[in-house]
């Protein structure tokens, strides 16, 4: 009962400073919801979640991004109380959740399968939650027909699981979690059931919903552009750890480490040395380049370090090569041996002519894509052309790790 | 000539090609498919369909001393034969309260039997379908092992274990816990042990085989909603196993009513189960129409319960 009297109060509770009330995890002030610290999770010999420390903030629709297998699964079904950690500790809103069973936490969880009870309607599947907590029976249905009404789903009420499409289903089990007014919402992939066109527009539909709710959302998913679209910000877990928490922009701007680099969006990863370094910018000599790259400051580094250079595809210019010198930096020379066509743009495989020896073997690929902002039937770049691709200073993000 | 270049075979050879698959096709599919159904079908009018018809026949005819003992036919002479319906046979069921004592009986002996095997046989059937997938195989295989040895052997075994110098009063005499044999055998007590350890798999197999398909994520969705186990056991395992529940209990309740061996056996003088009464009607007092009218109510009576099932497997089968 604790759980819905602390959700109405939400509103006029705790709320952070005017400033951070999009960004709270930038207010020092703020006290994190979810706090996980330290948390380990072995079965057997094998380690699933690996020391992981997280905090997240009230309000938030927060992603945990990875591929299958990373833990982040077994992350969200420690927060929902189904598996217990081998180490560390789990605080949601202050409290240590060691010890507390699922049923007793102030979390809801929307289940990858939807895992809607098939025996009962759409209608008593909402209302099982409310059941559990002996809400008056006006209230239950009250609460039901509001729930059912903001997923869109009045007109289904009295219909099992069974005569329902996916897209309605996940809705059910939207309405189903939300409904008990959890603090934190849990969604395992809640979307990975659903065609392309329907989980975009769902994905718009989510994020509405938890507008309107107010609840804390920690969402599970392997779909980068999912998480990219719904999230305030993101975990990316690989092998068990948090390789890196930020905003959708961040991580994808300013990846920290290489495995967050390669595993959002598609990226160009150069090797090479710090050759020197000026107020303005590093330069970074990569033997596979002729040209060295110039790269605006990011962490600072010393000369000679091994960095590695990620360059986005959408970052870099492709023109035909009409001769004549390079600029001094920044600047490759190549010929397109692949390209494909996705409509809104075009992605260029270009391989780099080999260092000096200017013939076609031996080079590295790089890839680079171009908006498509004309009509038109015949490109001004096609197969075997020889290139040129620049790009700014700005484009790359030196990685030490 | 781009006429003559049209396809090689000529109409009436297409019309014919046709014709020929549709023929085979038939053959593989849709005769083939009648003939592998009318074979099981044939059989089961041979051996049960022409079998249930003479015992019909011979509840409607009159008793006699003769061979076979009843008279349905009676030979007129000159070529006329005269058919004789005898209702009385039921009518005999109803007016002897032995009769309706004895199905009375049967079907409170069936259904505390059906009840037990239910008691023991779902927890069993749970703990199987929860074990890992390596001993589920093992475990399943021990249920059906009893199998492998005869039902008659098996329920003759049950005599060694509980009659008075049987297993158990030997044991619990030696014990000290009891000075006299404790009346095991050969009374109800002894025909429910023989019931329920012989239809105990009946139970078993259709609730696991119902168990095994929970998907368990439903049970953490109900945990997740706050249901402390119990109650999750309760509201969502309980009325999901419900298919399996009706399956098996039909499974062992079905062949417990009209049970005969195990009364024939274990029972005692006074078990009164409509399977002896149909024995000692026919081999005791010869009286086939009612031995036989006995068998046909049985199975009218046994029809309602077998529907019942029916159309649980077809409400299965639309999910």
């Amino acid at each position: 009962m604790d759980q819905v009297s602390d959700a109405t109060a939400q509103p006029s509770g705790r709320r952070p400073a005017a400033e951070f009330a999009d960004t709270p995890w930038l207010d020092p002030a703020a006290r994190p919801f979810i706090d996980v610290r330290g948390v380990t999770k072995k079965f057997g010999d094998f380690v699933a979640v690996d020391d992981v420390d997280l905090q997240i903030y009230r309000g938030e629709l927060f992603c945990l991004l990875g591929a299958s297998g990373c833990g982040k699964s077994t992350l969200l079904r420690m927060l929902a109380g189904f598996e217990a950690a081998t180490g560390g500790q789990i605080l949601i809103d202050g409290t240590d959740m060691a010890g507390i069973a699922p049923y007793e936490r102030p979390v809801n969880m929307m289940f990858q399968s939807y895992a809607l009870f098939p025996h009962m309607t759409v209608e008593s599947n909402v209302a099982f939650g409310l059941k559990q907590e002996r809400v008056p029976r006006g209230e239950i249905r009250d609460r039901v027909a509001e729930a059912l009404q903001l997923v869109q789903l009045s007109a289904f009420a009295k219909r099992k699981p069974h005569q329902l499409s996916g897209g309605q289903r996940q809705r059910v089990a939207l309405a189903r979690s939300l409904v008990k007014r959890p603090k934190v919402l849990l969604l395992d992939e809640p979307l990975g059931a659903l065609d392309k066109k329907l989980r975009e527009q769902t994905q718009f539909e989510l994020m509405n919903i938890q507008d309107e709710v107010g609840i804390t959302f920690v969402v599970v998913t392997h779909d980068q552009e999912e998480a990219m679209t719904l999230s305030t910000r993101i975990a990316v877990m690989n092998q068990g750890r948090i390789s890196q928490v930020g905003t959708p922009s961040e991580i994808y701007e300013f990846p920290g480490n290489r495995f967050v680099a390669d595993f959002i969006g598609s990226i160009n990863l150069l090797e090479g040395r710090v050759a020197y370094e000026t107020d303005d910018f590093v330069a970074v000599l990569c033997p596979e380049l002729e040209s060295e790259l110039r790269i605006d400051h990011g962490p600072s580094v010393q000369e000679g370090q091994k960095v590695w250079v990620a360059i986005r595809p959408e970052k870099i210019a492709i023109r035909p090569d009409s001769g004549g010198a390079l600029p001094a930096g920044n600047a490759v020379r190549g010929v397109v041996e692949g390209l494909g066509y996705l409509g809104s743009e075009t992605i260029y495989r270009v391989r780099l002519d080999g260092n000096g020896d200017g013939g076609a073997a031996g080079g590295r690929m790089i890839e680079a894509t171009a908006p498509n902002l004309t009509r038109s039937a015949r490109r001004a770049v096609d197969w075997d052309d020889p290139v040129v691709l620049t790009w700014d200073s700005a484009a790359g993000v030196v990685l030490t790790s | 000539m781009s006429d003559s270049a049209a396809p090689p075979e000529s109409v009436a050879e297409r019309r014919y090609l046709k014709s020929a698959r549709r023929r085979i096709g038939r053959l593989g599919g849709h005769g083939g498919r009648g003939l592998v159904i009318a074979i099981p079908y044939l059989w089961l009018a041979f051996f049960f369909l022409l079998p249930f018809l003479i015992v019909f026949a011979i509840s409607l005819s009159e008793a006699a001393i003769a061979r076979p003992p009843f008279k349905l036919v009676e030979d007129l002479g000159y070529g006329l034969y005269q058919v004789t319906v005898n209702l009385g046979n039921y009518l005999f069921l109803l007016t002897d309260s032995l009769y309706l004592v004895a199905y009375l009986n049967s079907v409170k002996i069936a259904a505390i039997s059906t009840l037990v095997a239910l008691l023991i046989g779902y927890p069993i059937a749970y703990g199987i379908a929860r074990t890992g997938r390596a001993w589920r195989n093992i475990l399943l295989l021990l249920i059906i092992l009893p199998f492998w040895t005869s039902f008659l052997l098996r329920v003759y075994a049950w005599i060694g274990i509980l009659r008075d110098n049987g297993l158990i009063n030997n044991f619990l005499l030696w014990l000290g816990v009891i000075d006299q044999p404790l009346p095991l055998l050969y009374n109800d007590f002894s025909v429910y042990i023989g019931i329920v350890y012989s239809y105990l798999p009946f139970m078993v197999l259709p609730l696991y085989a119902n168990l095994e398909r929970l998907d368990p994520s439903l049970l953490e969705a109900a945990a997740d909603l706050g249901c402390p186990p119990w109650k999750s056991f309760l509201t969502v395992t309980l009325p999901l196993s419900l298919p399996g529940i009706v399956a098996g209990c039909l499974l062992v309740f079905i062949p417990a009513v009209g049970e005969f061996v195990i009364p024939a056996l274990l029972g005692g003088p006074d078990t009164l189960m409509i399977g002896r009464v149909l024995w000692n009607e026919f081999f005791g007092n010869r009286d086939w129409p009612v031995a036989s009218a006995v068998a046909i109510a049985m199975l009218l009576l046994l029809v309602v319960p077998i529907m019942i099932f029916q159309r649980y497997q077809m409400k299965e089968g639309t999910r």
